[in-house]
């Protein structure tokens, strides 16, 4: 037995004892021990180091609330494992469980960052924006490695995160957050009806305060049995789900609310494939809210030192864990509650020192339980410093009277427990943005108008003491099952030895010292002191909000669970105004801070996007292909030979290419079938280009513009029938125009007899380039003739080809005579082998996506997105050639008149080559007209395509300059990042092959 | 996560399924040749940008595929109603007093 342990206490596992360590040091615990619970057990309060000034700091909540007590935690199987920031109130240990304190170096009992706590007044509030402001040049040599290593909680993880992390929905009837007593009536009562409900509370086990008041009875019964008995009676019922380990971290539009379930946190051995946490996305017709409240500190000097913590706390320890925080406790209280767990911990075998009270009169009723117990008692008194650095050894207190502090005395202890009054925990509530109201007796926000279907009970609205918990839960359930349709029995609880009671709140302890010299934290995690608070107001800040952000109250990943309250009751009193006319800081989700893991769900490595293959990409992996993705597609980007890097695959594919025949998977390419008694008229009007006189079996390149005039997306366009073109548009941009498309269509022209269908799956398309492409083709093609006198550059037809039903086209993207088969994709690969095996008499290249782009470059062909930024016209792309003029109208017609379309010096496309042919451009690289200028360099474009052209032996590229046609063969100069810069010459932007002539194989 | 109701499908479904499509009521002009400059400026870039109800499109796009519009408070981001492309804007006290 450890020294804290009590016999008879708790509920922890005594059978099951627990080895874990903390810095390396081995404690002992038991099953159901929290990290805290078993160190406190151990006699350590101290427990990690503060953010800013590295104070020595004890755990002060038993709950997910906690400040202070954050811990780095190494889970099962270590590697990528760790995680900081864990509240060592909620881990639960379990054996082998590593653990380490926090900011602090070499050791958490000895930590030289704390010269940081002597250095206060350079950290006062307002301090990021005022310390670091002046001489600038201290910025690289002083402030920023300084903020650098002040900066951050705890360390970050070096290592990936291998575990996995599941994610469902639910839906039901009533989802009730918390289960306290009001919870559970309210679970019992909306079950009992029949409702789907889920009961969900983020501890190891349900009860809430019932956990911490074996010593209340409901309906006769001892609570813990009383507990049982509903545990099981609502297990029993087939449409109740109870979730532990499950916190409700946010509250969304139309009763959607997050729930972050933790699986195996908790497991020394983790069942093989568990996730570690599963992200409900829960969608509950009603939902209730019975958070509780959560209970306020004590502002005043030295309020942080370890060994004082929450009253409430201490109570949960002894009666939850079976263990003692000190034996020699003082209380210090506002509230009633505290002075039960004053007796409670004299009943267990402290020797409470005394209950200091700060309010002037209490119930007679508790003065005699605390005479009976032999605990000394002040009332009107104030607390006013403390001794003891890494553990209190005393409270110094004093009496006031009539407004005025006495004389100090010190009360010798080891621990001070603490109770400022109870915030009702209305974050959830505050997520649905419902309005809080101020209750001016109480000094809480209390729930308001609600924006959701939601109740709240309990503790949350402000109600104390058990039956008051059960009667408002079964309310809610009531109302609950009301709201659904249906009726709800009231059941009525029984309840002997409620702690009821009632309490004050306060702004700062009154004090005899200097208040400029207290170090009164109100956040203990952003360590923010009373006085930041009152300088931030001096200072000008009126607003809860501004205070908050200059001090950085509330600020820290706790979201000022703690400190909100206390802050701005100190704030409202700088301001002489009430705490409603200051304000309140919004809760935001998540309630508490939640893995990137949850969220991200199965959306991770692999399964982060889906992967898009054409029928064509097992081929293409079996021959050694390198992939390169495009939008969602995973694409064929080279074929490397053995030894050969990308540039000499590249240089081989475009020389085989244009010197007898490539072959290329062009599946990927945007298709859509426009079809209907309209299709002409609709493409008319999307389409730069004139459609009425295409010829059935001919093709047109098409171009289509946004409404403001800018390119969006092109492809060849085939006239399939007088009713159907076979449309293809760019690989990024097919769901796009198909989008753009129906919008006109619906909403726009809905007249119009159109129907558009994406095909782009529909079709494998097989690109054959080069003087031999007709040759290997031929053999296979049935039903037409693919003469260059009958089946022109630009024609489509419906043939077979290899006994495939086929649309075939003889287009080219890289000015060799070319074809593109479009077969159904199922025959996709098959096809792709019979040509590949015909091939072979010709030398037949795969080539992939990087030599399709240096053979268009050569020919200076555009592609979308790249050359063009979306703020490229047809002009400016030097394509206005494409553009129908006699047209009426097209979608972007009338914004090619628009004044800064027309305006002189706009940026053109041109082609560039560099002086140094073997010099080849980095693409994005800004270009000036004179380098020898003073910086900042004027910059008149930017280069956008760049490449090594083989088949020039030299480097081409595009760019788009201002004024750029006026400047053809002027020598412009790219800087580059070693210092100097590239002349290159502007030239047109086709480079290879002009006259066309290569088009033109017979 | 919002609901919204297809008035195509005449379901309530997630938001997962539907796209943004901008402000509604816009008629793309008849003949935009017509339109002076800052016609069509306005055409193209001048929206409301409501401070409360908001006409706006909105498109099943992974379910129907219909465009439809919607009335949306910007302030409390709640659907009021939902209503097929080329119906008329609902007027809100219509709308108010058949709830
Ligand atoms: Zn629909």
């Amino acid at each position: 037995m450890t020294e804290y342990r009590v016999e008879g206490r708790g509920r922890v596992n005594r059978a099951k004892p627990v080895k874990f360590t903390f810095d390396d040091k081995t404690y002992e615990g038991f099953e159901g021990d929290t990290v805290a619970s078993a160190l406190l057990a151990n006699g350590e309060h101290l427990m990690g180091r503060s953010f800013k000034y590295h104070r020595p700091r004890g755990v002060v909540t038993a709950s997910s609330e906690e400040p202070n007590a954050l811990i780095g935690t190494t889970r099962g199987g270590g590697k990528g494992r760790f995680e900081p920031n864990t509240r060592a109130t909620m881990q639960e240990i379990y054996a082998g469980l590593k653990t380490e304190s926090q900011n602090k170096w070499p050791s958490l009992k000895f930590d030289l960052g704390a010269i940081n706590d002597r250095l206060y007044m350079l950290f006062s509030a307002g301090f990021y924006y005022k310390t670091f402001m002046w001489p600038r040049s201290f910025w690289d040599s002083v402030y920023e490695p300084f903020i650098r290593k002040a900066a951050g909680l705890g360390k970050a993880p070096t290592e990936v995160d291998p575990d996995h992390y599941a994610s469902r929905y639910l839906h039901c009837d009533v989802l009730v957050v918390g289960s306290g007593p009001s919870g559970i009536a309210a679970a019992l009562t909306a079950g009992r009806a029949g409702s789907k409900v889920v009961l969900v509370d983020e501890n190891s086990e349900m009860g809430g305060t019932l956990l911490s008041e074996p010593s209340v009875s409901i309906d006769g019964q001892p609570a813990w049995e009383w507990l049982e008995g509903a545990m099981a009676e609502l297990d029993r019922m087939p449409n109740v789900t109870r979730m532990t380990r499950t916190t409700a971290m946010g509250y969304y539009h139309q009763n959607m609310i997050g729930l972050v379930q933790k699986l195996t946190d908790h497991m020394a051995d983790v069942p093989e494939g568990a996730p570690r946490e599963r992200m409900w996305r829960v969608r509950a017709k009603e939902v209730v809210l019975a958070q509780g409240a959560i209970e306020r500190p004590m502002v005043f000097d030295g309020n942080d030192t370890p060994g004082i913590m929450m009253a409430g706390a201490a109570q949960t320890f002894l009666n939850r864990f079976g263990v003692l925080v000190g034996k020699k406790p003082v209380v210090l209280t506002s509230h009633d509650s505290a002075w039960y767990s004053a007796f409670d911990m004299a009943d267990a075998g402290a020797k409470v020192v005394a209950i200091v009270d700060t309010r002037e009169t209490v119930s007679q009723a508790l003065l005699d339980e605390a005479n009976a117990r032999g605990i000394k008692t002040y009332l009107s008194y104030t607390a006013t410093g403390t001794k003891g650095r890494l553990r209190v050894s005393a409270l110094r207190v004093n009496p006031v009277r009539n407004g005025k502090v006495g004389s100090a005395h010190l009360l010798f202890c080891d621990a001070v427990l603490v109770c400022g009054g109870w915030t009702p925990s209305l974050h959830l509530f505050s997520h649905t943005k419902g309005s809080l109201h101020w209750d001016e007796e109480a000094k809480v926000y209390l729930p308001g108008h609600k924006t959701e279907d939601v109740h709240i009970a309990g503790a949350g609205r402000g109600l104390w003491g058990i039956a008051a918990a059960l009667e408002d839960g079964t309310k809610a359930g009531t109302d609950a099952v009301k709201s659904l349709g249906g009726n709800a029995g009231v059941a009525t609880y029984e309840v002997a030895d409620d702690r009821t009671g009632t309490g004050i709140t306060q702004k700062e302890l009154p004090t005899d010292r200097s208040a400029g010299k207290a170090k009164a934290f109100v956040d203990f995690q952003n360590d923010v002191t009373a006085k930041d608070i009152r300088l931030a107001v001096r200072e000008g800040m009126k607003s809860i909000e501004h205070v908050k952000r200059y001090t950085t109250n509330g600020m820290a990943t706790d979201q000022g669970k703690l400190s909100n309250m206390n802050g701005l009751t100190i704030a409202s009193d700088a301001l002489g105004k009430e705490a409603p006319q200051v304000g309140l800081t919004t809760f935001r989700p998540p309630y508490t801070p939640t893995t990137f893991g949850a969220f991200a769900g199965y959306h991770k490595g692999k399964h982060f996007e889906v992967t898009r293959k054409t029928p064509i990409d097992s081929w293409a992996e079996e021959h050694g292909a390198e992939f390169e993705p495009v939008a969602l597609w995973r694409r064929a980007w080279y074929f490397p030979m053995a030894g050969e890097d990308m540039h000499k695959a590249v240089a081989r594919e475009c020389k085989a290419t244009r010197e007898s025949l490539g072959i290329f998977d062009a599946s990927t390419l945007g298709k859509i079938e426009v079809s209907g008694p309209d299709a002409t008229e609709f493409m008319n009007r999307m389409y730069t280009n004139p459609w009425t006189k295409l010829g059935v079996g001919r093709a047109r390149y098409g171009l289509l513009l946004g409404e403001e005039g800018f390119i969006r997306d092109d492809g060849v366009i085939g006239r399939m029938r007088d009713d159907l073109f076979h449309v293809t548009t760019t690989t990024g941009g097919a769901a796009r125009v198909l989008n753009m498309m129906e919008d006109y269509l619906q909403t726009e022209w809905p007249d119009l007899k159109v129907w558009l269908t994406s095909t782009t799956e529909e079709w494998a398309t097989i690109a054959l380039n080069g003087p031999n492409a007709r040759k290997v083709l031929a053999p296979f093609v049935e039903g037409i003739d693919i003469s260059d006198e009958a089946f022109p550059h630009m024609s489509v037809r419906e043939c077979t080809v290899a006994g495939f039903p086929s649309r075939l086209f003889r287009i080219s993207f890289t000015g060799e005579l070319g074809f593109e088969i479009n077969v159904p994709a199922r025959h996709g690969k098959e096809l792709w082998e019979k040509l590949w095996a015909e091939g072979q008499k010709y030398d037949i290249c795969p080539y992939g996506t990087e030599t399709m782009h240096v053979l268009r470059a050569e020919k200076g062909f555009i592609i979308v997105g790249q050359d063009t930024d979306g703020t490229v016209t047809p002009q400016d792309a030097g394509i206005g050639w494409a553009i129908g003029k006699k047209k009426p109208d097209f979608v972007g017609k009338r914004s090619l008149d628009r004044p800064d379309i027309v305006a002189p010096n706009r940026k053109q496309l041109v082609g560039l080559l560099t002086e140094d042919p073997k010099t080849v451009l980095t693409e994005g690289a800004q270009i000036v007209a004179d380098p020898k200028q003073a910086k900042p360099m004027k910059m008149i474009g930017h280069v956008t395509s760049s490449y090594w052209s083989e088949s020039l032996g030299r480097s081409i590229a595009m760019a788009v300059v201002e004024g750029g046609f006026d400047r053809m063969d002027d020598t412009l100069h790219i800087p580059t990042e070693n210092g100097d810069a590239v002349p290159a010459k502007v030239t047109s932007t086709v480079f290879y092959d002009p006259a066309g002539d290569r088009l033109k194989v017979e | 996560m919002l609901l919204i109701h297809c008035p195509y499908c005449d379901d309530t479904l997630p938001e997962l399924e539907f796209a943004y499509a901008g402000e509604a009521h816009i008629d793309r002009p008849a003949d935009p040749s017509k339109l002076t400059d800052e016609e069509w400026r306005d055409f193209l870039f001048i929206r409301t940008n409501v401070k409360g109800v908001h006409a706006e499109r909105w498109r099943h796009i992974n379910g129907c595929g219909r465009f439809f519009n919607a009335l949306r408070d910007t302030v409390s981001d709640r659907f009021l109603t939902t209503y097929k492309a080329g119906e008329a804007r609902p007027d809100m006290q219509t709308l108010e007093a058949a709830e």
